[in-house]
C-alpha cells in the first residue's frame, strides 16, 4: 500500500456504517482502495448481503465519496458499491452527485438527514451504555452517575467517541455536561429515571453490537477474504 | 416431543417453510434478485453448527421428504406453523405459497397449521382471495412481509389505510395471529424500513389480534423491545434469534436473551426453527441446554425448564389453541406465568 493509499484508508476511518455505528474500514466494508500516480482514487465498497438497507448503503457511499475526495492530492474520486440490488441507482447518483431522492426516483420522498439523527441518537445511547456499564460494575449506584459529569470521567476511546455524537446532534458534550443526558432534548436524566433510561441504554447497545456481529458474520461467509482495515470484533 | 433430563417439552416450530427457490422457479429477468434472496437465506444458514449446512443446491428445493424428516422425525417437533412468504415478482409459481405448504399439510394430517397471507396493495381482488384462503384452508393467522415488491411499489406498512381493512377483515374471518416479518426494502426509502411503530399503532387498535413480530424485529430489537413491553398483544418470533446467535454468537445470544425476557417476558416469545434456513433438531437440543455463560449476566431474569417449555412450545399453543399432552403442561400451571422483572418495567416504564 503506498502512502497516498494509507492516507485515503485513513479519511475512510471517518466513514460510519450508521446503523452500527462502527468504520467502515474496520467493519471489513472496504474491499479495494488504489490510488493512481496522478491521484486516481478508486474505493469499492462491499456489503453483507445482497438485499443491505439501500438508504443506509447510500449514505456510506456518499459519504465515502466526501471523504476521499476532501484527501489532498487526490485529483479524482470514484466510490463504488458492488453486489448490491441497488448498486446501480446508488453508484449512478454518487457519480452525478445527485442527492438520494434523485437517485431513487419515485421511491423517496426526501433526504436522509433524519434518518441519520435517529441513528446517532442511538448512538448516543448505545456510547452511553459503554461508559456506564464499567463504572456500575466498578460499585457506583445510579444515584451517583445521576450526580457526574463528562469531565469526571477518566480520557477513554469510548468516552471521546460519546462527546463526539453528542457534539454531532448539538447536544451538550463540554466537561461540565451531565453524564447521562435525553439524546433528543439534551436535559439531564434525573436520578428517578435513570435505571430505567440505562436499561434502555444498554438494550440500544446489545442491539447494535449484536446486529455488527452477526453483519460481520454474513460478509465472512459471502467474501471470505479482509477489507482493507478491517479489524476483528472481540467476542 | 423433546424430553431430557426426565423433563419433556411439547415443540410448536411457529415459523418455518417450504419453498422452491430453485433456478427454474425464477421470473425471467429477475434472476438477480431471486439469486441475490436464496444466497442470502443460504448465507444465513451457515451461522448454524457446520455439520447441518446444506448446498446451495439442496437449499434451493428440499423435498417432502427431507422436511418431514428433518422437521418431525429428526426435529422434535409436534406442531409446525407453514408461513408463506410469495414473492412471485421474482418467482414463477411464487416462493413459498399457502397453496404449496398446504398440498404438503394435506398429505399428513394433524402436523401443520397453515398460514396465509395478504397484501393491502391488492385491494378488492385481495379481500376476496382472502375469504376464499380462509374458507379453503381454515386460517388463524397470516404472514405480512411488509417488504415485499410489488408492480413497482417497494413496500408498506401496517398503518395504511389499506391494511387497516384487510386487518377488519381478518378479525371478521376468524383470523387470530397476525406474524409480521420487515425486510429491508420499503415505501418511502427515506424512512427506517425496519420501523416498527406502524405495529404499535396497528396492536393498539386491534387489541383482539395478536401480533407475532417474526425475527424480533431485528435488526431494531431496541425498537421492538420498547413497543412490545407496553403493547399486551405483541410477541416476539425468535425465529433467526436462535437459529442465527445461539451456535454463531454464543455471547450475543445471552444478551438478546435477557433483554427479551426482561422487556418482553417469557409468556410473549415463541420458537420458530425457519426451516430450511437452519434444522430445528440442533436449536431445540442447545436451547433446553442453554443458560447464560457467567456472571455479567445475572441482572437478566433466569431461566428455568418452565420458561423453555413456554417458548419452545406452550406460548404458541395457547396462541393457536393447540391441544398440549398433560405431561408437557408447566410443573405449577397454576402460577401467574409473567416473570417479575418485566412486571416492574411494565409498571414503570416511560418509554
Amino acid at each position: 500500500m503506498t502512502e497516498e493509499e494509507a492516507t485515503v484508508l485513513a479519511a475512510l476511518d471517518t466513514v460510519r456504517d450508521p446503523e452500527l455505528d462502527e468504520p467502515v474500514t474496520t467493519l471489513g466494508f472496504i474491499s479495494s482502495c488504489t490510488v493512481s500516480p496522478d491521484g486516481d482514487a478508486q474505493v469499492r465498497l462491499r456489503l453483507p448481503t445482497y438485499f443491505c438497507a439501500p438508504n443506509f448503503a447510500f449514505l456510506m457511499v456518499a459519504d465515502a465519496y466526501d471523504a476521499v475526495s476532501a484527501v489532498a492530492g487526490v485529483r479524482r474520486t470514484e466510490v463504488r458499491l458492488e453486489d448490491h440490488f441497488a448498486s446501480e441507482a446508488i453508484n449512478g447518483g454518487i457519480a452525478a452527485r445527485a442527492g438520494f431522492a434523485e437517485s431513487f426516483d419515485g421511491l423517496a420522498d426526501g433526504e436522509l438527514d433524519e434518518l441519520r439523527t435517529d441513528f446517532v441518537r442511538k448512538a448516543v445511547l448505545a456510547g452511553t451504555d459503554r461508559v456506564c456499564r464499567p463504572l456500575l460494575a466498578a460499585g457506583q449506584t445510579t444515584d451517583d452517575l445521576a450526580e457526574l459529569t463528562l469531565g469526571d470521567l477518566p480520557p477513554s476511546p469510548d468516552l471521546a467517541r460519546l462527546r463526539a455524537r453528542r457534539a454531532d446532534l448539538g447536544l451538550p458534550s463540554g466537561d461540565d455536561s451531565a453524564l447521562l443526558v435525553d439524546a433528543v432534548t439534551g436535559e439531564p436524566i434525573g436520578a428517578q429515571a435513570l435505571p430505567l433510561h440505562l436499561r434502555r441504554t444498554r438494550l440500544t447497545r446489545v442491539s447494535a453490537e449484536a446486529n455488527g456481529s452477526m453483519c460481520r458474520g454474513m460478509l465472512s461467509q459471502r467474501y471470505g477474504t479482509r477489507g482493507q482495515g478491517q479489524v476483528e470484533e472481540v467476542q | 416431543m423433546y424430553e431430557k433430563d426426565g423433563n419433556k417439552y411439547f415443540v410448536v416450530d411457529s415459523h418455518m417453510h417450504y419453498w422452491d427457490a430453485s433456478p427454474e422457479n425464477w421470473v425471467a429477468g429477475q434472476e438477480n434478485y431471486a439469486k441475490g434472496w436464496i444466497d442470502c437465506f443460504h448465507a444465513y444458514q451457515s451461522l448454524g453448527p457446520p455439520q447441518t449446512h446444506w448446498t446451495i443446491e439442496h437449499f434451493y428445493k428440499c423435498s417432502e421428504d427431507d422436511l418431514m424428516k428433518d422437521v418431525f422425525e429428526d426435529g422434535y417437533v409436534d406442531k409446525a406453523v407453514f408461513q408463506p412468504t410469495y414473492l412471485k415478482e421474482w418467482y414463477t409459481t411464487g416462493f413459498n405459497t399457502t397453496e404449496r405448504n398446504a398440498a404438503l399439510a394435506e398429505k399428513h394430517p394433524g402436523k401443520f397449521i397453515v398460514n396465509g397471507r395478504w397484501d393491502p396493495r391488492e385491494g378488492d381482488a385481495g379481500i376476496k382471495q382472502l375469504e376464499e384462503d380462509v374458507a379453503r384452508y381454515d386460517l388463524k393467522g397470516v404472514k405480512m412481509y411488509t417488504a415485499e415488491w410489488r408492480e413497482g411499489s417497494r413496500g408498506w406498512t401496517l398503518q395504511d389505510p389499506e391494511a387497516y381493512r384487510f386487518l377488519e377483515k381478518s378479525q371478521e374471518l376468524g383470523i387470530k395471529n397476525i406474524h409480521v416479518h420487515k425486510g429491508p426494502t420499503i415505501w418511502p426509502l427515506d424512512k427506517d424500513a425496519f420501523d416498527v411503530s406502524d405495529i404499535d399503532h396497528a396492536a393498539t387498535d386491534f387489541p383482539d389480534l395478536n401480533f407475532i413480530v417474526e425475527h424480533v424485529g431485528l435488526p431494531r430489537i431496541e425498537d421492538f423491545c420498547f413497543m412490545a413491553t407496553q403493547e399486551p398483544n405483541v410477541y416476539a418470533g425468535l425465529s433467526v434469534v436462535i437459529g442465527g446467535l445461539m451456535h454463531a454468537r454464543p455471547k450475543f445470544f445471552a444478551k438478546v436473551m435477557g433483554e427479551l425476557l426482561f422487556w418482553v417476558g417469557e409468556d410473549k416469545m415463541t420458537f420458530g426453527s425457519d426451516y430450511s434456513i437452519w434444522e430445528p433438531k440442533w436449536q431445540v437440543e442447545g436451547f433446553v441446554d442453554w443458560d447464560y455463560p457467567g456472571d455479567e449476566f445475572s441482572d437478566y431474569p433466569r431461566v428455568n425448564t418452565d420458561t423453555k417449555r413456554k417458548i419452545l412450545g406452550l406460548n404458541a399453543a395457547k396462541l393457536y389453541g393447540i391441544e398440549v399432552p398433560e405431561e408437557c403442561r408447566l410443573a405449577d400451571a397454576g402460577k401467574p406465568a409473567a416473570p417479575d422483572d418485566a412486571a416492574l418495567v411494565e409498571g414503570g416504564a416511560k418509554v
